[in-house]
């Protein structure tokens, strides 16, 4: 290990004037990865993946989860000694790559969690780095400021020096986190799903950042699962499938539909999901009028026919969220009426919504909606106990039928119904949290971002089994998404809602991707 | 505005009420003696709780400090006696030392096999308990046999006063201690980086690690300072009531925690301060004192301690799941 603080920290313009114009530096590659190989006790991770990274590009890493793209990212941060192959970083050959050396050989990682502190606050979140590096005893609060003042200069970003991280919408605490990394005089930047929580604003706002920071000479390597983002911010593009690489090349070589081959080796056709309108005399299966929330929504009108996916859309806080918890009971209304199947209900609690039959699959289904250390079986069950129950004593036949049943139908890749759901991978356990709804004979379905997490194969699939749900069983579905994609694919109508009230309704052939995520940015 | 919102603003708006309302009650609370026996009994609560304060802010507990406490005044005060030595630095060391020590058996076993800081404290404090009334004694050392210089150094007074009836009372000089170690625990959670990842790890221990920090040798400086002000606590309370007794201190750990608590401190870790601490350390030991005035039995005082702890730990919860949202 070389000691740490020998790189001089150079002002920033130094480097801007030093590095030469991002056109001639193109071809000259920062970090090499030669037939990487990891094995994990006898377990193969990797296999023969070769990467290089150029200075100055910004280069995707696409992949499914457990592709390989988390062993890749801690190989060139030094947390895994690749197996096989070689690393060689600006033209020099390094063995035994250790988190320290990588860090000093200019490369940073942007973790998922952002690794920040929320207890302390933006000031001495950027600082701590060139604190400790410099290895300084005591703390001058005076440098911490100005440390930090610089760092957000040169983002050009406007941060409360003295907020609590904690305090932070997540767009924030990602820009901290990334003038963190930009303070170490970084050459490389690993963003590690950098998206997931951003809405569109803000990834357009991010990828501003990410071009600017590009424009400075540095490279970054951008890892995502999702397409869209991928395609638009990427120069180069690799994808790696089960540990290994299998596509590689210039973005502009690559669609859509041919990264997705890629990534999941299937080719997965998506037919957009249209119905025709009710019939205005049908009777609705959910209808909605002047629900009023103070300080979350006001005058909600609207009505869910059964076989119809009907699709919600707007930014954070535009109190879809909000609205979503009021249907399933979990923050009741203040005033307007809930009519399911044209009878009026009182939505009080959560018990009332399920028997009145609302479901709602929330957003965070990992911590929301499932036990993680519990059995498939005792998940499936757990919003239906009460039938399966005969006077208070639990039918443990009648729940294994059950559980089996849900099991086969909802077509969950488990070899019992006593694993524990937290085994599961994201498509199968929303596809647990799905099954147990439709226990509950299930007439009103709220999924708040179906698919957040999950990977473009169990994308579709869990697509196909919301779209036979409403064909086989006469749901009517309510689906809040970010992913315009998935709504334009999937809904007959997307009705857009800013700062607690619907602003727009989009229907049939109007559903297009573009056209939503232009309304969506128009807000602000 | 940032002054309103500090907690430390809050608990000593809620002390003044508090103060007003008991001052109401029971007139002779602000006599000027009353003030003084209670910052008297701030001394020793208040050490062990700065301890305490460094342990909760790392996101750790510790209920092993009053068994470390007394282990460290017990044996210092046999020793002296032993070897007849009558001075005061030397014993004041080697009594931190020996809580020091102790700490470092805590902050290995944490450190080492990752184990959870209330069941290593429990089982130290326990085994040292019991190593000392086994082992060493159980007979309580008297006034008589306790040596003097430890009596006469914590007879000190920074002020003498003599009531109109010509009683004498003043206020311990033990209290610019409390204070000097107050300022010095501030100063280093403040101005140092190992006081600064003591906040780190209990943030965020994964992100502490990747950052760049010590965290062993965080774990081993939060336990280890802690055993030493309950070590030099120990040895100041013996004298300060001329008693060296090796069943002292069962349960103080509770009335400590409960100031720490009460001053703001975080139970998930995190946050805390020095300042929040001494105003629950007197918060606590008002309200305590407050009770022992009104006649109500011990007892009952315990359940007190108790309810202030269930209160101010979910207000602090509260508090903190708050920010998350």
């Amino acid at each position: 290990m070389s000691p740490s603080g020998q790189r001089l920290a150079l002002p920033f313009s130094h480097q801007l004037l030093n590095s030469q114009t991002p056109g001639s530096s193109m071809s000259e590659a920062f970090i090499e990865l030669r037939s990487i190989g990891k094995q994990f006790l006898g377990l193969r991770a990797l296999d023969d993946v070769s990467l290089t990274i150029n200075k100055g590009e910004i280069h995707c890493l696409a992949g499914e989860n457990g592709s390989g793209k988390s062993t890749l990212i801690k190989i060139i941060s030094g947390v895994y000694q690749p197996t096989e192959g070689e690393i060689i970083i600006e033209g020099e050959k390094v063995e035994n790559l250790s988190p320290i050396e990588s860090v000093n050989r200019a490369i940073q990682v942007i973790y998922q969690d952002f690794s920040l502190f929320g207890n302390l606050t933006v000031a001495e979140n950027l600082a701590l780095n060139t604190e400790l590096r410099a290895k300084t005893k005591l703390v001058n609060w005076r440098r911490v400021r100005k440390l930090a003042h610089e760092a957000l200069e040169r983002l050009g970003v406007d941060i409360d020096l003295d907020a609590e991280v904690e305090s932070l919408p997540t767009s924030s605490k990602q820009l901290v986190a990334i003038a963190r990394a930009l303070m170490s005089d970084a050459k490389l930047i690993i963003m590690d799903e950098p998206t997931t929580a951003l809405t569109g604003k803000e990834v357009e706002t991010l990828f501003r950042i990410v071009r600017d920071i590009q424009s400075r000479g540095i490279a970054i390597l951008f890892v995502s699962h999702k397409m869209r983002e991928m395609l638009d911010i990427s120069e180069r593009l690799t994808v790696i499938r089960n540990g290994a690489k299998v596509a590689e090349g210039p973005t502009s070589e690559f669609d859509e539909a041919s990264v997705i081959r890629h990534m999941t080796g299937l080719d997965i056709q998506i037919e957009p999901f249209r119905r025709a309108r009710p019939d205005a005399s049908e009777m609705p299966r959910l209808k909605v009028q002047g629900l009023c929330l103070a300080g979350d929504y006001q005058d909600i009108d609207m009505t869910l026919h059964s076989g119809e996916i009907v699709g919600l859309s707007g930014l954070l806080g535009s109190g879809r969220t909000e609205l979503a918890l009021s249907l399933f009971g979990m923050l009741p209304p203040e005033s307007g009426t809930v009519e399911v199947d044209g009878k009026p209900i009182a939505l009080q609690s959560v018990q009332d919504a399920i028997a009145e039959g609302i479901a709602y699959v929330p957003e965070d289904r990992l911590s929301e909606g499932l036990f993680m250390t519990q059995s498939i079986k005792r998940n499936i069950i757990a919003t239906s106990l009460e039938t399966l129950a005969k006077g208070g004593i639990i039918d443990i036949q009648r729940v294994d039928r059950v559980a089996d049943e849900t099991i086969a139908s909802m077509q969950i890749a488990t070899p019992s119904a006593e694993k524990q759901v937290g085994e599961l991978s994201g498509g199968n356990a929303q596809r647990v949290v799905l099954g147990r709804w439709l226990l509950t004979d299930a007439k009103v379905l709220i999924l708040n971002g179906p698919t957040v997490g999950v990977d473009v194969g169990s994308k579709a699939e869990i697509h196909k089994k919301i779209r036979e749900l409403v064909d086989n069983h006469g749901l009517a579905v309510l689906m809040i998404s970010d992913d315009v994609l998935e709504l334009a694919q999937n809904c007959s109508r997307v009705i857009l809602m800013h700062r607690g009230r619907f602003v727009d309704e989009l229907e049939g052939d109007a559903i297009i991707e573009d056209v939503i995520s232009d309304q969506l940015k128009s807000f602000t | 505005m940032k002054l309103f919102k500090r907690s430390e603003f809050v608990i000593a708006a809620i002390l003044l009420f508090a103060m007003i309302v008991i001052g109401l009650i029971n007139p002779a609370f602000w006599q000027l003696d009353n003030i003084f026996s209670l910052l008297r009994s701030n001394v020793i609560v208040g050490i062990m709780a700065l301890g305490v304060l460094i342990i909760m802010i790392s996101g750790g507990i510790d209920v092993s400090f009053p068994a470390f406490a007394v282990a460290a005044m017990y044996l210092t005060v046999k020793g002296m006696i032993y070897l007849g030595y009558d001075g005061v630095i030397l014993p004041f060391i080697a009594a931190a030392t020996m809580g020091m020590l102790f700490g470092c058996l805590n902050a290995f076993f944490v450190y080492k096999f990752r184990m959870i800081p209330l069941i290593v404290t429990l089982g130290t404090g326990s085994m040292v308990r019991g190593f000392l009334l086994g082992i060493v004694g159980t007979s309580m050392i008297n006034i008589n046999k306790m040596p003097d210089a430890l009596i006469d150094f914590a007879k000190t007074e920074v002020i003498s006063m003599t009531k109109p009836d010509g009683t004498h009372f003043g206020l311990t000089a033990m209290v610019l201690i409390y204070v000097g170690l107050a300022i010095i625990v501030h100063l280093v959670l403040r101005y140092t980086m190992i006081g600064r990842s003591v906040y780190a790890l209990g943030g965020d221990e994964e992100a502490a690690k990747r950052v760049g920090f010590d965290v062993r040798k965080t774990i081993f400086f939060i336990y280890c300072f802690a055993g030493m002000l309950a070590g030099f606590g120990g040895l100041l309370h013996s004298g300060m009531i001329w008693l060296a007794n090796p069943r002292d201190f069962v349960g103080l750990e509770l009335d400590v925690i409960a100031a720490v608590v009460l001053g703001g401190a975080s139970i998930f870790g995190g946050r805390g301060s020095v300042l929040g601490t001494m105003l629950g350390v007197f918060m606590l030991v008002m309200v305590k004192n407050s009770l022992i005035i009104m006649k109500v039995e011990t007892t009952w005082q315990r359940v007190v301690v108790g309810i202030v702890i269930v209160i101010a730990t979910a207000m602090t919860a509260w508090r903190d799941r708050k920010r998350n949202v």
